[in-house]
């Protein structure tokens, strides 16, 4: 066991855990931040993305020793004061059939369009390739990402 | 989760605004985790409860329980949109309320797509009575008739005063009254439908976008320990020895025993278990454990020896299961024959939320907090195994990451259950993606040795199917979710026709997985029609018409079953050919293929089209669905459900298989059982047609015709016929 200093969500958090012991465990079992899903645990599936220095990362193939000193977001933090448009995008297409990928998906469209405002289809489809969907609600993820967009870019031009 | 950081939405608002007001909407935000009862602080004698659907308080607090287990079908929001329409409430500002397992709401379960049709009646009597009774609260306040009374968003409403009272200002008046029988209350008339047919967001969305602990996994209790399960590899399996005290003395592990288990294949399985203080300490020490296994089952237990055995069995002669009229002649007269071995391989359910359960025995009994989808018959298989009265027993039902059937079976509870009665603490059991792969009780793989028939004009004169199958330890009975009914498509249909039927025995335990029986057979029957639609020389949509012949009611064989009705089947196969613009030239590579499968009383039809390049590689265009399930409840909700099956149907048909070497399974995680990415999903096309016949449910129609459907646009866009899942396997280069 060792002391690991982390700032999630912009507040400093002192964990005690095996230097080996995958970030997503830490947020969901210490630091209470369920919002984080295992699905695979290999960086196969997306469920576990957080913000790693504003990066998309899978959690669940980062060591926590490695998270020190890294400003780490997660879902339950991305957007603080309220629904960001990608959350609201994403409740207006009724995305969700079971929900358990979507606090993944949306890191990831976060991230995305942190970087590229205005994505094309093919940006959209390759970001977001590493985040599965058991469900199937890939049409739907699509169009609120480009809803989100949308408003983003009137937003800014507003 | 830290409150603070969650962002307020309207739902969330009426929990918190009415946190004010009293504690007991504090329990509906947290259902059961306080061990609180919902009701334990109501005023009852001021709350109108007319059912235990509906709870309306003084301060206009609407509450309607939602009473099947959430899975992602959507019924946490559609079966209260039921209850609200009669109701006549605004849905938006209902709070929803999970119900926990409970013995006055009707059956609890998520399977067979049956909550629609099971609930539809009832739930509409709960909510027109509550509102006959509201009406006749306002007629006693006013002094008036009822007949001059009505009712708009929550609201009853005197015209000819202009006076209106909230169904909250009400309430009190109306829990003093009789409920009247409610076989006497009247129900709206589809068109006065506002709630119904309408499109609404599903209740737990800002929750699921904000990541609020929602899911099985998620459930958190005081004092909490956290376990994982360690089962033999080889499907029967027991346990001979385990390094536990090795185990025992690596970090953050608290506890690891050996379950001796029972031989029941649904039940507690023998295996290791590993209490901890962290879901990693389990796992961790799980990838450390070494356990001897008697693996005495295994022997010749494989993918290949089961192929081996199939081929062989084809050869000969199966148990008939059913000959209508003269097949033997019909071939021997036939203008066209076709044969062909058609294969489908097994399937896992792989919901993205693996298994797991949380539970605390305390008090002599054990408290849930469970995803089954079927928490009735899982709390009986507690009882049993352990010898626990049912009483002892309380089921919270907590919403899951997925079900597909996967959920219907209750083994991660027993498994919760055994590690919780022996810790003194409440206990969380989470399965790796691996234990996930592994042990599942799997989609049955099938062979079909066909030979069919078409006579001089062009139409389908006979069929003949040898289908191999499983039983499980038997070569008698199929095995759960392997057998076939003699009345599957095209019996009934044509006049000679033959079924046969051989099984292999297996170890593998099998069950449902969305829309049993039907995922495989609707690719045979359904590939194969096409195949002697060409043959024939014939349109393929044509053909389906007319195989299925002028518009009736054909009943099942010997009156079990519902009866198949052709002019719905035909309704949507005609949509589906409409809306894709079928027969329109395309480019070459490109095609167009049609399928349609009747199942959970769903009709479905489907055309996809795809692109497939000389070098073979697949692409999935556009994919346009027509369904016939009668009125839609949610459309929001029954549109996501079929674009859900078309993306799950492509995900299986392209690229998934389980396979066993040795007696267990050879894949592990979506390395080696994939789901279809972003980049490979299809536009996809939503069509109902809402007879008015009575509705019914949506989680597994659409999912059978997508198979067939991808596969015959295959072979119209290069011309390979896909006799064989997952398509990947098939070389579908061309030139
Ligand atoms: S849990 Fe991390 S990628 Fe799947
Ligand atoms: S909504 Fe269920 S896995 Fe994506």
């Amino acid at each position: 066991m060792a002391a690991y200093q982390l700032v999630v969500n912009g507040v400093a958090r002192t964990v005690e855990a095996q230097p080996d012991t995958p970030l997503l465990w830490i947020l969901r079992d210490t630091l209470n931040l369920p919002g984080t899903k295992y699905g695979c645990g290999r960086g196969l599936c997306g469920s576990c993305t957080i913000h790693f220095n504003g990066a998309p990362l899978r959690s669940c193939m980062l060591p926590v020793a490695a998270a020190e000193g890294a400003a780490i977001t997660t879902i339950e933090g991305l957007s603080p004061g309220g629904l960001n448009p990608l959350q609201e995008a994403w409740c207006e297409h009724d995305v969700p059939q079971c929900g358990y990928c979507q606090a993944g998906q949306i890191m990831t469209a976060a991230a995305l369009l942190r970087d590229r405002p205005d994505p094309t289809d093919a940006e959209i489809d390759e970001a977001l390739a590493g985040n599965l969907c058991r469900c199937g609600t890939h049409v739907r993820i699509r169009a609120a990402v480009k809803a989100a967009a949308l408003r983003l870019q009137q937003e800014a031009s507003a | 989760m830290n409150p603070a950081s969650t962002p307020l939405t309207r739902r969330d608002f009426i929990r918190v605004g009415s946190l004010a007001g009293g504690g007991f909407v504090l329990s509906l935000a947290l259902p059961g985790a306080l061990g609180q009862p919902a009701g334990a602080l109501d005023d009852t004698a001021r709350i109108f409860t007319p059912s235990p659907f509906i709870k309306i308080t003084p301060e206009g607090i609407i509450t309607i329980l939602a009473k099947n287990p959430e899975t992602g079908q959507g019924v946490k929001t559609s079966l209260p949109m039921i209850v609200a329409e009669e109701l006549d409430a605004d849905f938006s500002t209902i709070v929803i309320e999970q119900a926990g397992l409970r013995d006055d709401v009707g059956a609890q379960f998520a399977g067979g797509s049956r909550s629609t049709p099971d609930n539809y009646l009832l739930l509409r009597r709960a909510g027109a009575t509550a509102r006959a009774m509201l009406i006749a609260a306002a007629a006693q306040t006013w002094n008036v008739r009822t007949g001059e009374l009505t009712t708009e968003n929550g609201r009853v409403i005197h015209t000819a005063s202009g006076r209106s009272l909230s169904y909250g200002e009400l309430a009190t008046t109306a829990a003093t009254l009789p409920i009247p029988d409610e076989r006497n209350v009247r129900l709206k008339d589809e068109s006065e439908f506002r709630v119904l047919g309408s499109r609404v967001g599903g209740v737990d969305n800002p929750a699921i976008v904000t990541g609020a602990a929602l899911f099985g996994i998620d459930q958190r209790l005081p004092g909490m320990v956290y376990a994982a399960y360690e089962k033999c590899p080889v499907f029967g399996g027991r346990v001979i020895r385990a390094n536990l005290e090795e185990i025992k003395a690596l970090p953050g592990v608290l506890d690891a025993f050996i379950i001796e288990g029972t031989t029941d294949i649904t039940g507690l399985l023998p295996g290791v278990a590993i209490v901890a203080d962290s879901t990693w300490s389990a796992f961790s020490a799980k990838a450390k454990l070494r356990v001897e296994w008697d693996e005495r089952a295994a022997a010749g237990h494989s993918s290949a020896a089961y192929a081996a055995q199939a081929a062989d069995l084809a050869r000969g002669r199966g148990a008939q299961l059913r000959h209508d009229g003269d097949v033997d002649a019909a071939f021997a007269s036939a203008a066209k024959t076709v044969e062909a071995d058609y294969f489908y391989p097994f399937l896992n359910h792989a919901t993205l939320e693996p298994q797991g359960c949380t539970a605390w025995a305390k008090d002599g009994g054990i408290e849930f907090w469970t995803t089954s989808q079927t928490p009735g018959p899982g709390r009986d298989l507690v009882a049993n195994t352990f010898n626990l009265p049912k009483e002892k027993l309380k089921l919270n039902l907590v919403r899951a990451g997925g079900g597909f059937g996967r959920r219907l079976r209750n083994d991660y509870m027993v498994e919760v259950a055994a590690i919780a009665l022996r810790v003194n603490a409440p206990v969380k059991l989470t399965w790796t993606r691996e234990d996930d792969m592994r042990h599942c009780f799997f989609r049955p793989a099938g062979f079909h040795h066909l030979r069919g028939a078409v006579d001089a004009s062009g139409r389908l004169s006979a069929w003949h199917n040898h289908f191999v199958t499983f039983g499980y330890h038997s070569t008698q009975s199929p095995a759960p979710s392997a057998g076939m009914s003699p009345d599957e498509l095209p019996a009934r249909f044509i006049p000679n026709y033959r079924l046969e039927q051989s099984l292999i025995s297996t170890i593998v335990p099998t069950g449902p997985l969305r829309a049993p029986g039907s995922n495989g057979l609707a690719f045979v029957m359904q590939g194969f029609i096409d195949e002697l639609a060409h043959a024939a020389g014939r349109d393929p949509v044509e053909f389906r018409l007319e195989l299925l012949g002028e518009d009736r009611l054909v009943p099942p064989t010997g009156g079990r079953g519902v009866p198949y009705d052709t002019g719905r089947m035909k309704g949507v196969i005609r949509l589906a050919a409409e809306k894709s613009g079928w027969g329109q030239p395309l480019p070459k590579g490109e095609g167009r293929g049609v399928a349609f499968h009747f199942s959970h009383q769903g009709y479905v039809a489907m055309v996809a089209r795809v692109a497939v390049s000389p070098a073979g590689v697949l692409q999935v265009k556009h994919v346009t669905v027509a369904t016939d399930v009668g009125p839609i409840i949610n459309l929001s909700g029954a549109e996501n459900q079929i674009q859900g099956s078309v993306i799950d149907g492509l995900s299986m048909a392209w690229f998934q298989e389980i396979t066993y070497e040795r007696g267990r399974t050879v894949q592990s995680n979506f390395h080696d059982y994939p789901l279809l990415r972003l980049g490979d999903a299809p536009e996809i096309g939503v069509h109902f047609l809402q007879s008015d016949n009575p509705p019914t449910g949506l989680g597994e129609p659409g999912y059978p015709v997508v198979p067939p459907a991808i596969c015959n646009a295959i072979f119209a866009a290069c011309g390979k016929r896909i006799r064989s899942l997952p398509i990947t396997k098939n070389d579908l280069r061309w030139s």
